[in-house]
């Protein structure tokens, strides 16, 4: 019931919203707040109570006649999705606070619609369902960034939209022929069933699942959409994809991918695997050199979900569960940095690191926030991006030691464009434009705080999040090695 | 047989109500009569029968179609508003051929017998050559239906050769019959007359390479009457292939399967690659009308006894999603006139979404279920036809066919990125309230079914 729960209240609240048309944005700014919080504690009650075993599952008939079912539940890896999903809409939601958006009821009901289809996207247990769900995701992002983003919102927007569908449609023939050939929907039984599989139709498989869901996360080659959406998008779509809508490749990898085309892995994984540590370089490179803030961040997404990539490909135990950490510290990473870049936008209106400078003389307190979320980014110990980071490079290591050494290098140059964009834009001396820089107050710290005692709390416990996951890690990895 | 029987008589009847002053009475009469030929065919329902000599079979797969057919002329003929707008026109004449050709319509989704087949499509495409050039001071329709006419009676004397080398090779008209001869291995009569037969069918549905005819005919004819074509006449189309198909040559399913396969990537690639570049509406719905040709048959490709559900299906889906595009077009498009003709144009969806927001959600929610996008009933029959085709193993169909669904999204958007996201100027459009429930039952059954799609595949 309690999955069932976790999809229904974002959608009641969406439609709650969508119907209000007319009222006043403070309004629906509050249903959004309340029905996103109202289902972070719901999640965080999932959470709490969890003791290892899929806790709830939830089945009904979706189309008898084709063995569809409408079938959710939650073991441990979809537990943490679910809870980072819980944890980052309120959030994302509190961040607007502070700004106005046109046909704001439409606004607020397309972010709830987009957190309940990601909820269903990371309990599914029926292919089919994950597919649609992972459909109905991108909808409303797309809306959200193509009807409130920049001028050049519908062009870059829509490309985004083909190229993810496209990735999709490869997945659908894979799903179709692989619920064919077990008869079955069920994500389970599609486990025992594909290892009846012909190694052929295995690599065939394997690459129309990792076009799909590389598309999705992004990995290189397949990234081209990726800087150009997040930079035009609004901040709050755009932390929808960075924080979430990226994670549901990764999920995808570790759910679907992985114990469905294992012998593809075993073929074609080196090849993915180095792909994304190209990618993992190329992007922390230009993220080097970027002077759009925004840009920059979008760049070091990129990166980053490159190593979680090629952790997840290397089917080891340290490199998947370092993946599911990162997935989390990310996330929660992600949404505070493009915050912060919307805090500096909004009071300088230019996000040129050129023209920026000296904010820490004026305030002392996003100084602090935004230290604590950088160095999270950069992985420094005791905080949320070590544990994942390092796991996720033991991974690589494990499987092969020179890409390790190769993946490594995200470390350096990680801290050289975190470092570089703090330095640039937070110390030296003030100028015009950051002169009358005013400080986070209110709904500002009611967002930054909760993110960097999170950065802290998950580097100082990692162990809380690893033992959820680990049962469940465990016996994926029992079906890819067995 | 019952809708035959009803139709066939009201429609008379709708002619005789042309001699009343009053037009209005029309539109709610002939609604009526469709509506009471909807019921009627339920009166078979699960009662399978044989009529008129064993020249016409009933049976719930065929009522069903019946059904999506009358259903789909329903919405049709109430978006027409009862043509009180246009002064020149004859309501109660067109109502009739409507009426009529629907009957037209029935037979090819019930026959048994070749002979009936051919009466049902004749009956069917000359009320529709009829309505092509219905709007006579408009040369454009007058060519279309010149050329629908001369294309369409050509396809229809082929369909005719084929039939008579059908007889020849197997001595009868039934289609029931004939399978026991198909079975024992025919002569080369019947494979011609497959052929042919095939043809000529494929020339109604506007599969390629006999699509040359649809998107001038499409543009020409008035689009009241473009919608009926689009969908009545290839629900029915579809129907007959696959009856004719499943129930006499499944056997020689080895010997057709290349053709059907050669045109069904033909269809999907002309249609959905040519409507990328077109600027007028109403011609990219005639590609893709073409295209969705293509996916329907992939499920003939994957032809088993379990097809006609997804055949059923997709009609239905196609159906809603076509009807709700061409009703907003038809809305949107008599604002602006150029040259004396209303602008078809997609640019004429220009900032839809603040002339008329209603307007605009049912043309995303029509362009998505065309696209094949989740939450929508396109997407579900696509899927079905799909593992239909995968079913038979047909997996590199499956690639060619997801490639040309990628482009249909780009296509399929543009009216929406128009509704959405462009400025346009013009006033509010305003429109009647029984065109705005046309418009919602379309739209809602549109979504219903992307939700909760057991809802027909229940009944079959």
């Amino acid at each position: 019931m309690l999955a069932l729960i976790l999809i229904l209240i974002p959608l009641i609240g969406s439609l709650l919203l969508f119907s209000l048309r007319g009222s006043n944005a403070g309004v629906s700014k509050n249903v959004a707040l309340i029905t996103a919080l109202v289902e972070f504690v719901i999640a965080a009650y999932a959470f709490l109570s969890f003791d290892s075993q899929t806790i709830v599952e939830v089945k009904y008939a979706w189309m008898k006649d084709l063995k569809i079912n409408f079938h959710l539940g939650i073991d441990g890896i979809s537990l943490l999705m679910v809870t980072l999903t819980g944890f980052l809409v309120p959030l994302i939601v509190l961040s607007t606070f502070k700004y106005s958006y046109k046909k704001h009821e439409s606004f607020y009901s397309l972010i709830l619609l987009a957190q309940a289809a990601l909820m269903g996207v990371f309990m599914a247990k029926d292919i089919f369902l994950f597919y649609f769900f992972y459909e109905v995701a991108l909808i409303p992002v797309y809306f959200l960034a193509a009807l409130w983003g920049g001028a050049n919102a519908p062009r870059i927007t829509f490309k985004m939209f083909v190229y993810t569908m496209f990735g999709s449609l490869f997945m659908l023939v894979a799903i179709v022929y692989l619920y064919i050939k077990a008869s079955s929907a069920n994500i389970q039984e599609l486990y025992t069933a594909a290892k009846f599989l012909t190694p052929t139709s295995q690599n065939l498989l394997f690459w129309a699942f990792f076009v799909a869901f590389a598309i999705k996360m992004p990995v290189l080659p397949f990234h081209t959409w990726q800087p150009d959406t997040y930079s035009e998008s609004p901040t709050p779509a755009t932390m929808l994809l960075s924080g979430l809508l990226s994670k549901m490749g990764v999920y995808g990898l570790i759910r679907i991918l992985l114990p469905l085309a294992p012998v593809g892995v075993a073929n074609y994984g080196f090849i993915a695997m180095v792909l994304s540590i190209i990618g993992l370089i190329y992007g922390s490179v230009i993220a080097i050199q970027q002077n759009n803030i925004k840009r920059l961040i979008a760049y070091s997404s990129f990166a980053h979900m490159g190593l979680m990539a090629a952790g997840v490909l290397s089917g080891t135990l340290s490199g998947i569960q370092g993946a599911l950490l990162q997935m989390v510290a990310h996330g929660i990473n992600a949404v505070g940095l493009f915050f912060i870049v919307k805090i500096i936008y909004d009071r300088t209106k230019t996000r040129d690191l050129h023209s920026l400078g000296g904010i820490t003389q004026k305030t002392p307190a996003l100084s602090i926030y935004f230290m604590i979320i950088m160095l999270g980014s950069v992985a420094l110990p005791l905080t949320n991006g070590f544990v994942g980071e390092f796991l996720l490079l033991k991974g690589v290591f494990d499987k092969n030691m020179w890409l390790g050494g190769i993946a490594g290098l995200t470390i350096i140059l990680g801290a050289v464009y975190m470092l570089r964009l703090m330095q640039r834009s937070m110390f030296g001396e003030t100028n015009a434009v950051t002169t009358k820089f005013s400080d986070v107050k209110g709904t500002e710290i009611a967002v930054l705080l909760p993110i960097a005692a999170v950065v802290l709390l998950m580097g100082i416990f990692p162990n809380v999040f690893l033992k959820i996951t680990e049962p469940a890690v465990n016996s994926l990895l029992q079906l890819i090695h067995p | 047989m019952y809708p035959i029987l009803v139709l066939s008589i009201t429609g008379i009847v709708t002619l005789f109500l042309g001699f009343l002053k009053s037009k209005k009475v029309l539109l709610p009469a002939t609604l009526f009569f469709v509506t009471l030929a909807l019921l009627s065919g339920f009166y078979d329902w699960n009662a399978p029968g044989l009529y008129f000599n064993n020249m016409l079979q009933v049976n719930n797969q065929s009522i069903l179609f019946t059904s999506i057919l009358l259903v789909s002329a329903f919405l049709i003929i109430g978006l027409s508003k009862g043509f009180i707008d246009d002064e020149h026109a004859q309501p109660a004449e067109y109502f009739a051929i409507l009426q009529f050709s629907l009957v037209g319509a029935i037979m090819m989704t019930s026959y048994q017998n070749l002979i009936m087949l051919f009466v049902g499509v004749e009956i069917l495409s000359v009320s529709m050559y009829v309505l092509t050039g219905s709007d006579k001071r408009n040369l454009r329709g007058n060519e279309a239906a010149l050329k629908y006419f001369l294309m369409g009676s050509f396809a229809t004397g082929i369909m005719l050769f084929g039939i008579a080398m059908l007889y020849g090779a197997n001595f009868s008209f039934n289609i029931e019959t004939a399978r026991a001869v198909v079975l024992q291995g025919g002569s080369v009569y019947l494979y011609v007359g497959v052929t042919f037969l095939l043809i000529g069918l494929l020339f109604k549905v506007s599969a390629a390479p006999f699509h040359f005819w649809t998107p001038d005919v499409y543009e020409g004819a008035p689009t009241i009457f473009t919608t009926f074509m689009s969908t009545i006449v290839k629900t029915a189309g579809f129907a007959a292939i696959y009856r004719v198909l499943e129930v006499s040559f499944s056997p020689i399913y080895g010997f057709w399967w290349v053709m059907v396969v050669i045109m069904t990537v033909l269809s999907l690639v002309i249609g959905n690659i040519t409507a990328i570049s077109q600027s007028s509406f109403k011609r990219m719905l005639a590609f893709s009308s073409i295209s969705h040709a293509g996916y329907m048959l992939l499920a003939i490709i994957g032809l088993s006894n379990k097809s006609d559900d997804s055949i059923i299906f997709y009609s239905l889906a196609y159906s809603l999603a076509t009807i709700s595009a061409f009703g907003v077009l038809m809305a949107v498009s008599k604002e602006k006139l150029v040259d004396g003709r209303p602008d078809e144009s997609i640019a004429v969806l220009n900032g839809l979404s603040k002339r008329n927001p209603f307007l605009a959600f049912t043309l995303a929610i029509s362009m998505l279920s065309l696209a094949g996008i989740p939450l929508t009933a396109g997407f579900w029959g696509k899927f079905y036809v799909f593992s239909d085709a995968a079913f038979r193993g047909h997996i590199w169909i499956l690639v060619v066919a997801i490639l040309m669904s990628a482009a249909g999204i780009y296509y399929y958007f543009k009216p929406i990125i128009a509704a959405y996201m462009k400025e346009g100027e013009g006033e509010r459009i305003s429109i009647k309230p029984f065109y705005k429930i046309i418009l919602g039952i379309t739209t809602f059954g549109s979504i219903l079914l992307g939700l909760f799609p057991d809802l027909l595949r229940s009944l079959m």
